[in-house]
């Protein structure tokens, strides 16, 4: 069964919207391009999923940019540098990078979330030898006195190299201004999230989506207006409420679904009340203390209040409980598991989730997609059946 | 092209290897049937002295899939994992364990596997140990303990990269180890396994090295596998390899007086008309069947990177009884997938111009990123740093519905042909 998106008249939304969803789809990263105009000789550097603390990359005065792929631009020299079975993203990144597209930033940070995304920092290495390359790698040890300790020297290795690059000899004033801005910035997002998982016939998730990965190529502040302008609207011209499937989504943490995939997914007759998309955004669960040391506080934060993801090491529950206590929380009544081809964490994953899944009694689907597919008849059609199959049970 | 031969021709060494792995899957069996639990882990910065300080004998399940590759099996573990909702896009040697462990952790030479007491995830180069891991605990319930080993992204190691793992090493893996074992850590113990670790090691080089020569007395890829197989499973820090490893030795020397080559399984080699450096590991389900494609047509690998997953010896580093947990940590920290892209260059050219080869050979694997992104790059900043021509060919480590025999011949005869007319055109590849 078909449920259209929820609509409703107001200028000021469907503006927001149009924003966000030109943001996402502009891969030559215009907004930067003008930000940094706005700025003469400030700097911008791109980093990869699934997180970097990009409050060290604004502490040194420059503009962090999630660097998503190339969603669906055509790729010619990207797939010369690699095999049939990779995944897409390394592939549009590439060719953006060959293509001139990101030019406009001045350094990439390459996390540690992959053998391809690692791989890939070297590839940036060989092929822009005069560009700013970090990778930045994230401790599996979480004992604050061991992958702590090694964390902390990452992250003020990565800001002094940084402040050399910008020019700014960082203080811990203007760490702690950074992590209050986006603490703040957070603070939004959760609140879009727990308004979607409340009522999300308000938030619609491709609305959602576009939003906060929007909040990739702008400047902190100026997102987290764009949220507070999007909630206001909300409150001023309410939707009607529908009686969708409520779903999580899982698997989408590194390469992006299409934005009309999300859309499919809504037409089909699901809610997406959890997801696992544009995790940056809200890597941290809760606020980063600005008291104390600033840095070590980052080093916490990660620690103890990690978004849980595939690509780090499990260590307190068994892989799969953390989505079904997501469920509960969201109260979602089934599982979408979206994993882009050959996204190793998120297929590895995926059988250990569909098995604590299944031990729960959630009812769960699985497809496979990449950030260029562009035929949805079939999604839709599995989706739509799996919603009607949770109405109807 | 000569045929395969029906039987298989085997060396004084391969001999002995085959019975140090019998004689490991035979002890892995035996504890198996008294009921007693063993630690699973991988080669790649494996703890191998570590652990036997603590007696137990390591599992090693990338060891058991290659074996059952090898011994045609895997096949039936990659589809059973399928089945049981494993993706088709995902590392075959994960599959095969979990298809053998749900097929009753049976080991490739039909020993049973003993049940693993500690799952230690030593966690160098390559991410999907970390999955395959988490995948294990949660069908066989066993503690499993993090070594996370930081990748060598800026080509060095850096003192607090060092101090990282060895602070897991004292604080996280020992006191797991004993647990398990019920035993003290015994630091006196560690050090004389390193000791005879260095030894073996120095003979391993040599082995690895004679690859120089010219005939090659070995095939440093396919031929090497034989060797590095036992320094690579559980025999690192023992008496046995520095047997081994000295009789090994001793027996190449031979050859090198004599002139001769490499015995592949179809006697011994003849001419060598190719000298190649080879990148990448091997496929296993039609390991001689891909060794042929290569040693009937006169090539012969002279140095390979996949004969380095299990420790970078050739390019200085030893094992030290002086430095017990710092050399443990180095060793993890230097293995070749742990190595960024640039660093894997500058070893291929390095190879190629040292081992004063022809060309070399990418083998791209499609279970393995951690080798393969970005191998196409390798390919052609090799070519670029060293002049010679370099080939990319693709298949499978343990999925033998990867390996296109056809394909994989064609492209392999091409590339020789062309290094032929090179030669014939220059007097030099």
């Amino acid at each position: 069964m078909d449920a259209p998106l929820t609509q409703a008249i107001c200028p000021e939304r469907d503006a927001l919207i149009e924003r966000a969803e030109g943001l996402v789809r502009d891969t030559t990263l215009a907004s930067v391009a003008r930000w940094k105009q706005d700025r003469p000789g400030s700097k911008a550097i791109g980093f990869l999923p699934p997180y970097v603390p990009r409050e060290l990359i604004h502490a040194a005065g420059a503009l962090p940019v999630g660097i998503l792929g190339g969603g669906d631009m055509e790729v010619v020299r990207g797939d010369a540098y690699f095999q049939s079975y990779i995944c897409r993203l390394p592939r549009s990144t590439i060719e953006l990078g060959l293509s001139g597209a990101l030019d406009v930033v001045d350094g990439m940070l390459f996390p540690s979330i992959c053998d391809v995304v690692r791989n890939l920092s070297g590839m940036w290495q060989i092929l822009f030898p005069k560009s700013f390359v970090r990778y930045f790698d994230m401790p599996q040890n979480f004992e604050p006195e061991i992958g702590g300790r090694f964390f902390e020297h990452e992250m003020r290795s990565l800001l002094s190299d940084l402040g050399a690059l910008t020019g700014r000899c960082v203080t811990d004033d203007d760490l702690r201004d950074s992590i209050a801005k986006f603490n703040v910035n957070r603070r939004e997002v959760r609140a879009l999230y727990r308004l979607r998982a409340e009522q999300p016939w308000q938030v619609p998730s491709s609305e959602l989506y576009a939003l906060v990965r929007a909040g990739n190529v702008l400047d902190v502040d100026d997102h987290t207006a764009m949220l507070r302008a999007y909630r206001a609207t909300l409150d001023a011209s309410p939707r009607r409420p529908k009686d969708m499937a409520r779903v999580a989504l899982r698997g989408c943490f590194c390469e992006q679904p299409p934005l009309e995939l999300i859309k499919t997914l809504e037409r089909s007759g699901c809610f997406i009340v959890d997801d696992d998309w544009v995790l940056s955004a809200r890597w941290i669960d809760g606020d980063i203390a600005t008291d104390g040391d600033p840095l070590w506080n980052l080093v916490l934060a990660f620690l103890e209040r990690a978004m849980p993801c595939p690509s780090l090491y499990e260590l307190r529950k068994e892989r799969g409980e953390e989505l079904v206590d997501g469920v509960r929380e969201s109260k979602a009544e089934g599982v979408i598991f979206a994993a882009p081809s050959f996204c190793d964490p998120a297929l590895l994953d995926q059988p250990m989730a569909m098995a604590c899944a299944k031990a729960a009694s959630i009812p769960a689907t699985s497809f496979l997609y990449s950030e260029n597919t562009g035929q949805f008849q079939v999604i839709r059609e599995q989706a739509g059946t799996f919603a009607d199959s949770i109405r109807l049970s | 092209m000569s045929p395969i031969a029906t039987s298989v021709r085997k060396d004084r060494s391969q001999e002995q290897q085959k019975a140090l792995i019998a004689d490991y899957y035979g002890r892995l069996g035996a504890l198996a049937a008294a009921g007693q639990g063993a630690p699973w882990t991988f080669v790649p910065g494996n703890l191998t002295e570590l652990l036997l300080t603590f007696d137990p004998l390591p599992v090693l399940p990338e060891i058991n899939a290659l074996q059952s590759g090898m011994r045609k099996t895997s096949g039936e573990q990659v589809l059973h994992a399928e089945k049981l909702g494993h993706s088709e896009d995902v590392c075959a040697y994960v599959k095969a364990s979990i298809g053998a462990w749900h097929q009753g952790n049976v080991g490739p030479t039909g020993d049973p596997l003993p049940k693993p007491n500690l799952l230690l995830l030593s966690y160098t180069g390559c991410f999907t140990f970390l999955k395959w891991f988490e995948l294990l605990r949660g069908e066989t319930k066993a503690p499993t303990v993090m070594l996370h080993v930081p990748y060598q992204a800026q080509g060095g190691i850096t003192n607090e990269m060092r101090a990282y793992v060895v602070k897991q090493l004292r604080e996280t893996v020992v006191p797991a180890l004993e647990k398990v074992s019920g035993k003290k850590f015994d630091i006196d113990k560690l050090r004389e396994h390193l000791r005879l670790s260095a030894l073996a090691e120095d003979d391993l080089v040599r082995v690895l090295e004679a690859g120089k020569h010219r005939p090659s007395p070995i095939d440093g890829y396919f031929g090497a596998v034989y060797y590095v197989g036992p320094i690579f499973t559980a025999y690192r820090g023992t008496q046995a390899a520095v047997d081994y490893y000295r009789d090994s030795w001793a027996e190449i020397e031979e050859r090198i007086a004599r002139g001769e080559g490499p015995i592949t399984p179809d006697g011994p080699m003849g001419e060598q008309r190719f000298r190649l450096v080879v990148e990448g590991p091997p496929n296993w389900t039609h390991f001689r069947e891909f060794w042929h494609m290569f040693h009937s047509e006169g090539a012969v690998a002279v140095a390979s990177t996949y004969t380095k997953v299990g420790g970078l010896y050739d390019r200085g580093f030893r094992h030290d009884p002086d430095r017990p947990l710092e050399s443990l940590a180095e060793y993890c920290l230097n293995c070749y997938t742990n190595l960024n892209l640039s660093s894997r260059v500058d070893l291929i050219a390095d190879y190629v111009r040292d081992y004063d080869a022809d060309g070399f050979v990418v083998h791209s694997i499609k279970s393995c990123d951690s080798f393969s992104a970005g191998q196409l790059l390798i390919l052609r900043e090799v070519e670029k740093r060293t002049g010679k021509p370099g080939a990319f060919i693709e298949s499978d480590l343990v999925d033998p519905r990867y390996f296109s025999a056809a394909n994989i011949k064609n492209r392999v005869e091409s590339y020789l042909q062309m290094l032929g007319q090179k030669q014939a055109v220059g007097g030099h590849a």
